[in-house]
This record gives structure tokens, C-alpha cells and sequence, in this order.
């Protein structure tokens, strides 16, 4: 169970590790895109740990990387053409960002630090928890992004007529600052909550 | 003239990294001093141009004619990482000070995701040869603009009274806003 929910809110991929931040910025400009993104990025975490989970004692460690970096472009492949084919609106919206999940370090990092030394059930679990995480984090972000930018969620009017929208906020410098704000809010509710808990000792979970 | 506007695009207007968000973990990881994001800026700008020829090359030679496009994501990642591999030996053994300068940066390249966003998006734009080099050559400089600007900020950054829990990465995310803000003044350059 620890697996599952350490993603989602204390290890945080996006907030605590800082890893596949280009995602996270380029997408969130409405929920929609956010949530096509985090369901492709799910699929491709938990079949890639899957996978590397069962070869993880065959592969030759030298070549480990190499190995891990084809099961998973594979996956996005699968992922990238099943866009294509059912919603090609949103594989134009989403443009390279979907191919370059190959690279998101996120997947990799799992890969590396998770699926490699541990069973196939624990690795199941880690990829949907930080799937998970990585997917409530790009929502949150493309919500409050969407709602403020062009005042809407999901597509549907959100706000009343009178309230301005700030254009910033779906251009690239509204991404940063979103991203830089909830980073911050993030550590300050985390130090917070580690402050509360200090006499009871926390077990670093890897 | 072209090969002018391609450039100036890829480097000012459409910035990879405040405007593509590519590349952002190496932008937030080596920022933190002038000496390595001007190592690093190099060492991007450097594989971008082999890797854009290199991938050229073999999506309009090899996958376009037998129809393989859909191996493209597969076959640009490896294509990247034995070339950087490749880039890392041929420097070592035949210009020392390069390799020097570069060494360590190199190998972190290969899950960089400008390099394979560039790739994807030579593709997508549909460039020809020459336009590829120059849409490389555009991006990296804008790479290393944008590093050397951040880690120039950094610096003073540092000696800045910041409220704890934003000290890092919160700040630092903020202030590539205000940089994207900035370069976005540039945005009406260009059609």
C-alpha cells in the first residue's frame, strides 16, 4: 500500500523529485490535454515497469539503459498511434509530447530506481501511484491554469462574465509561475505536516 | 533569408526552453553557475547539430521510402544515444580540450528532451537538410541563451532573502516565468 500512495502526495514525481517538469508545463494549458497526458503517461509507467520488472535478471547490466529505453519507446509508440487513430484533434493539440514521453525522465527514473530491483506486483503499484501523482498534479495545474487563462474547465464556461481572465496564465510564462508557486506551496505543506510528525520517525521509502 | 528567419525563430522567438519547455531539467539542474551552463549550453548545441543531420538522414533515406515512420520514436532515441556515446569517444581520443570542456556533460544529454523534441520537430515542420542545421544550430544557441541568462539570475539569487519553503527549485521556476514573460516581447518578430 505504501507503494501505492507515496507517489501521490510525499514523493510527488513533479513536486518533490522535479522529474518530467516538460510535460507538466507544456500541456496544462487546458484539463482536457492534462488528462490525455496523464493517462498516456500511466500506461506507458505501468506496462514499461511491468516489463523491465520480469526481465529485470536477464538483461546484462551494462546494456540496462539501452534495454529500458526500447520497452518504453515502445510503449509510447503504442500510445502515440492510439492517439492518432481515435482523436486526432488531440495529437495535433498535444503535438511532440506525446513521442517525447520516450524521454520523460519520470518513466526512466522508475525504470532505474524501482522496476529494476523490486517484484512485478510492488512495481505495478509504484507506476500507478506516481502515475497517479504525476497525473493530479497536471490536472491541478491545467485547472487552475484554464479556469484563470480563459475562464473555462473542461471546455464549459467556469467563471462568471465579469471576472477578467488573465491571458498570462495558458502563455508559456503563466506555465512557470504556476509550476514555481505550487513547488512552493507544496514544500511549505510537506515541512508543515514533517514538523507535526517529528517525534514520530519517518521511514525513508525509495 | 530562409535560413535567417529559421535561426532567429528557433533561438529568440520560439525559445526551446521558455517557450517549448524542453530541456527544463538541465535548465533547473546546471543553472547554479555561469561556468557549467556555458559548458552545458556548448555540449547541447553541439550534439543538436550532429543529431539533426544524423536523424535526417535516416528518416527521409532510410524509414520514409520503406514506409517505416511509425519506428521513428524508437529509432531517433537510439539513434541519439549511440551517437552521443560516439561523440563522447571520437572527442576523447582526437581533441583532448574539447573533451575536456564537454566530458561530463555529454553523457547527460542523451535523456535531455530537447535533443529528441529538435528531431520530432524538424519532422513535423518538414524541413529540408540545410533548414534542419540551421533550426539545430538556432535551438542550442537559444539553449545557451536562456542557461547563461538563468544562471546569471541564479547567482544573485543565492544572496536573496527568500521565504523557505520556495528556496530551490520554487524560486527558480518562478523566475523562468519572468524570463518567459521577457522573451516574450520578441514573439512579434515573426509570422
Amino acid at each position: 500500500m505504501k507503494e501505492l500512495f507515496k507517489g501521490i502526495f510525499e514523493k510527488n514525481p513533479i513536486l518533490y523529485y522535479l522529474l518530467g517538469l516538460c510535460p507538466a508545463l507544456a500541456v496544462t494549458t487546458n484539463v482536457k490535454n492534462a488528462v490525455t497526458m496523464g493517462l498516456s503517461v500511466i500506461f506507458v509507467l505501468f506496462f514499461s515497469n511491468v516489463i523491465i520488472s520480469i526481465i529485470r535478471k536477464t538483461v546484462p547490466h551494462q546494456v540496462r539503459i539501452a534495454s529500458y529505453i526500447v520497452v518504453i519507446a515502445t510503449f509510447v509508440t503504442i500510445a502515440d498511434i492510439f492517439i492518432k487513430a481515435n482523436y486526432y484533434e488531440m495529437s495535433r493539440a498535444l503535438g511532440p509530447f506525446i513521442p517525447l514521453i520516450v524521454v520523460n525522465c519520470i518513466i526512466l527514473g522508475r525504470a532505474e530506481a524501482f522496476a529494476s530491483r523490486h517484484g512485478v506486483v510492488s512495481s505495478m503499484l509504484d507506476a500507478l501511484g506516481m502515475g497517479a501523482g504525476f497525473t493530479l498534479v497536471l490536472c491541478f495545474m491545467a485547472a487552475v491554469r484554464e479556469i484563470l487563462g480563459s475562464g473555462t474547465f473542461f471546455g464549459m464556461k467556469a467563471v462568471p462574465g465579469f471576472f477578467p481572465q488573465f491571458l498570462v496564465m495558458i502563455l508559456p510564462a503563466g506555465a512557470f509561475i504556476t509550476l514555481g508557486l505550487i513547488v512552493g506551496l507544496h514544500r511549505a505543506v510537506d515541512m508543515r505536516i514533517k514538523k507535526r510528525d517529528s517525534g514520530v520517525k519517518r521511514e525513508a521509502v525509495r | 533569408m530562409n535560413y535567417v528567419l529559421i535561426f532567429i525563430g528557433a533561438a529568440i522567438v520560439n525559445n526551446f526552453i521558455l517557450s517549448y519547455f524542453l530541456g527544463i531539467c538541465p535548465f533547473l539542474g546546471v543553472s547554479t553557475d555561469l561556468k557549467k551552463a556555458s559548458g552545458m549550453g556548448f555540449a547541447v548545441t553541439f550534439v543538436m547539430v550532429i543529431a539533426a543531420s544524423a536523424t535526417w538522414g535516416i528518416y527521409h533515406k532510410i524509414l520514409v521510402p520503406y514506409n517505416l515512420q511509425y519506428l521513428q520514436n524508437v529509432a531517433f532515441i537510439l539513434v541519439i544515444a549511440s551517437l552521443v556515446q560516439f561523440v563522447e569517444m571520437f572527442l576523447k581520443k582526437f581533441i583532448p580540450p574539447l573533451y575536456k570542456g564537454l566530458g561530463i556533460y555529454l553523457p547527460l544529454i542523451t535523456t535531455n528532451c530537447a535533443i529528441l523534441g529538435l528531431t520530432l520537430f524538424m519532422v513535423i515542420k518538414d524541413y529540408d537538410f540545410m533548414e534542419s542545421l540551421f533550426f539545430a544550430f538556432g535551438a542550442g544557441s537559444g539553449f545557451l541563451l536562456a542557461l547563461l541568462i538563468m544562471a546569471g539570475i541564479r547567482v544573485r539569487l543565492d544572496s536573496a532573502d527568500i521565504p523557505g519553503p520556495f528556496k530551490g527549485a520554487g524560486i527558480a521556476l518562478i523566475t523562468a516565468g519572468c524570463l518567459a514573460l521577457v522573451f516574450m516581447g520578441f514573439s512579434g518578430m515573426m509570422k
